[in-house]
């Protein structure tokens, strides 16, 4: 889960990695209210920032100077609302202004690749950092993290000084990555993100923006992690299946598609994608992983997802059956549809094949219901789910 | 012969007591598989009867490795307790460590692959894996054994039901091995881990590497094939239709900006000499084409 930088900024203040102040806002009216407690606190002017999880918004104006709290309304007014790279914005932070001599770059994220952490550290900050990797490749400091390590004060000063930081904030800095440490570890993170971090002219290191992405594997020692979700941005129907506890990514085709096991499911979309091509382009509607159990009820409330897309046109189930035998995944069917009833209204394809497919076959057979159409293969129950989309 | 796994291996389930390990335990004594007992701390001293094997139950795996002579550890244990078991097992130096857990935290498996690497003893295969089977000898983990019997192939796939198909393609031919290797962003062992055994190993003629987006273990795979592997080689990649920033299910399986792309890694494994079928069923087909050729 991506964070907003508001959320990013709290995380941090908890772990007492330096930041400015700040308040968060949703109207003009909360802008201007937030600028005014900034203002008074710490004098001077605010930045009112766009919140959206997506880079450049600096560049689409979704970041402005204020140089008072009725100015601050002006520009809360002007970003709230706007449209980032297909991100409404519906919170703006409002924080104090700081007078930066120096920016630098801070991170600590999850190296895959390497099977291990990665801190990544440079003293070319502000802008985007996969430019400087490409292009002054000597500017960026990458050192591995053993989780079992971890990093202490003087791993931590280690790594600033093979960064080349000025030597007279080289304890500042390393200072705030043990914290950054700790705000990765101990919240479960994979990417903890600083840029810029920076020098104000009284000498003081702050963090003035952040990216957190946290780990939801984790989320079981995180109670207080589920206040961090942002419930607006999820799409209606995927926020019914996660509801559910359904695995379920919407898309922008036709079919709709239930089957079990990640990779079977994404490896059913492509085949439905290339079948599609026949048919005016038909494409799948969603990915959804109903995974070991299937039972009637797992089906049943796949089904009603996928069927309650207005998009969908017709349904391919595609299981194989591992553990999860046909037969139970077959009178799932029929049970998802007796409890369905008039809901379900599209043609649906059923291959199954695996443990007890025979007794599968046989029972969807004898249901003799008029919505499903069983196939053999998969590429050919494929090519038929998209043929009937494209009806 | 296969790889990793054989009739001779003695194999442990780390919460076999659990509603999980009793169920795939059972599975697997049924496949052949030699399990010499189970590991569920504090309620060591008990015998459990599968299947009319008695098995003893131990607090500990050093306590498990002493009595039992195992050489294989299968993890069937909760993702909040996963860490701790499969620590205990690095620290009995159980040989293998096959870890079917779906829902570990990254930093738990960050830190139990680190350990494992600094004590040099354990291989771990996983987490979130369906686990390996080679046919007719041994099943560790949740591979359904009746898909096919053995054979020459070699078969190595981050997804569970994807193996399970091409098993199935595939299943007149039949396998030597076949390597579920999980599909989380940390796993213990890789496709080049288990190209490299398929490799070395006499009973293995040809590989069927299966791949997802996300990462870039496919691309660091077609590198290694190119320098290392002599064996025909035939691939399949998931997720050609994944949209970007959306993670399919497994939470390895994410495509961000142009890295972790279906068509990358194919073009990346193509590059190294290896076919890549569009669907299971082709690429099913090419490596039919390829023990004939």
């Amino acid at each position: 889960m991506d964070l907003f930088e508001y959320q990013a900024r709290d995380l941090f203040e908890a772990h007492n990695v330096p930041v400015l102040p700040a308040q968060i806002a949703r109207t003009a009216d909360e802008a201007q209210k937030a600028a005014e407690a900034i203002i008074g606190s710490s004098g001077g002017k605010v930045v009112v920032k766009a919140q959206v999880k997506v880079g450049g918004r600096g560049k689409a104006g979704g970041v402005k100077l204020a140089d008072s709290a009725v100015d601050a309304r002006a520009k809360a007014d002007a970003i709230l609302g706007m449209d980032i790279k297909g991100h409404r914005v519906g919170i703006v932070m409002i924080a104090a202004a700081a007078p930066i001599v120096e920016e630098y770059y801070l991170a600590i994220l999850l190296d895959r690749s390497n099977r291990t952490f990665l801190v990544m550290a440079s003293v070319a900050g502000g802008m985007d950092i996969e430019e400087v990797a490409r292009t002054s490749p000597e500017k960026l400091a990458k050192v591995p993290v053993s989780a079992t390590v971890g990093i202490d004060f003087a791993a931590a000063k280690k790594i600033i000084t093979s960064a080349a930081f000025p030597k007279d904030i080289e304890d500042q800095v390393a200072d705030v990555l043990v914290k950054l440490w700790q705000v990765f570890q101990s919240e479960d993170a994979t990417l903890v993100e600083v840029n810029p971090l920076v020098k104000t002219s009284d000498g003081k290191i702050i963090a003035l923006d952040g990216k957190v992405t946290l780990d939801e594997n984790a989320d079981f020692r995180h109670p207080d992690h589920e206040a961090l979700v942002d419930h607006a941005a999820a799409n209606a129907l995927e926020a019914a299946a996660k509801e559910k506890g359904l695995n379920y990514v919407k898309l922008d085709g036709q079919v709709g598609i239930i089957g079990n096991g990640a990779g079977l499911v994404m490896s059913t979309l492509d085949v439905v994608a290339y079948a599609g091509e026949k048919y005016r382009g038909m494409k799948p509607a969603n990915f959804l992983d109903i995974g070991g159990g299937a039972s009637a009820e797992v089906m049943a409330n796949g089904l009603a997802i996928i069927l309650g897309d207005k998009d969908v046109k017709s349904v391919f189930v595609n299981v194989f059956g591992g553990i999860t035998s046909c037969d139970a995944v077959a009178n799932g069917i029929v049970q998802a549809l007796a409890i369905l009833g008039d809901k379900a209204s599209k043609p649906i394809v059923v291959r199954l094949d695996g443990n007890n497919v025979s007794e599968g076959r046989r029972i969807l057979k004898e249901a003799n219901h008029p919505l499903i159409e069983q196939l053999d293969t998969m590429d050919g129950a494929a090519d038929r789910a998209a043929e009937l989309a494209a009806k | 012969m296969a790889i990793f796994l054989t009739a001779a291996s003695r194999v442990i389930v780390q919460g076999m007591t659990g509603s999980e390990g009793t169920k795939h335990t059972k599975r697997m004594l049924a496949a052949g598989t030699k399990i010499v007992g189970g590991v569920t701390p504090g309620k060591g001293g008990q015998v459990v009867d599968l299947e009319g094997h008695q098995l003893p139950v131990f607090n500990t795996v050093s306590e498990a490795v002493a009595a039992t002579q195992a050489d294989v550890s299968v993890v069937f244990v909760p993702p909040k307790f996963a860490k701790a078991a499969v620590i205990d097992a690095i620290d009995a130096a159980m040989p293998l460590v096959v870890v079917i857990t779906e829902g570990i935290p990254v930093h738990d498996t960050a830190f139990f692959f680190a350990y494992s690497q600094e004590k040099g003893r354990t291989q771990i295969i996983g987490p979130n894996c369906p686990g390996l089977i080679s046919p007719s000898q041994s099943n560790v983990g949740i591979i359904p054994s009746d898909i096919t019997g053995p054979g020459r192939i070699g078969l190595v796939s981050k997804s569970g039901t994807l193996t399970y198909q091409m098993m199935y393609e595939l299943r007149d031919i039949g396998f030597s091995t076949a390597v579920g290797i999980g599909g989380d962003p940390i796993i213990g062992t890789t496709h080049i881990d288990c190209l490299r055994a398929f490799q070395d190993d006499p009973d293995t003629d040809a590989i069927v590497m299966i791949g997802e987006i996300g990462g870039d273990a496919e691309e660091r795979a077609a590198a290694f094939i190119k320098e290392y592997v002599t064996k025909p080689v035939v691939g399949y990649v998931a997720g050609f239709t994944a949209p970007e920033g959306k993670t399919m299910g497994h939470a390895g399986a994410i495509v961000s900006g142009s890295s972790g792309t279906a068509q990358g890694k194919q073009d990346a494994l193509e590059a190294a000499g290896v076919k890549v079928g569009k669907t299971p069923s082709e690429t099913a087909r090419l490596l039919r084409a390829t023990l004939k050729g």
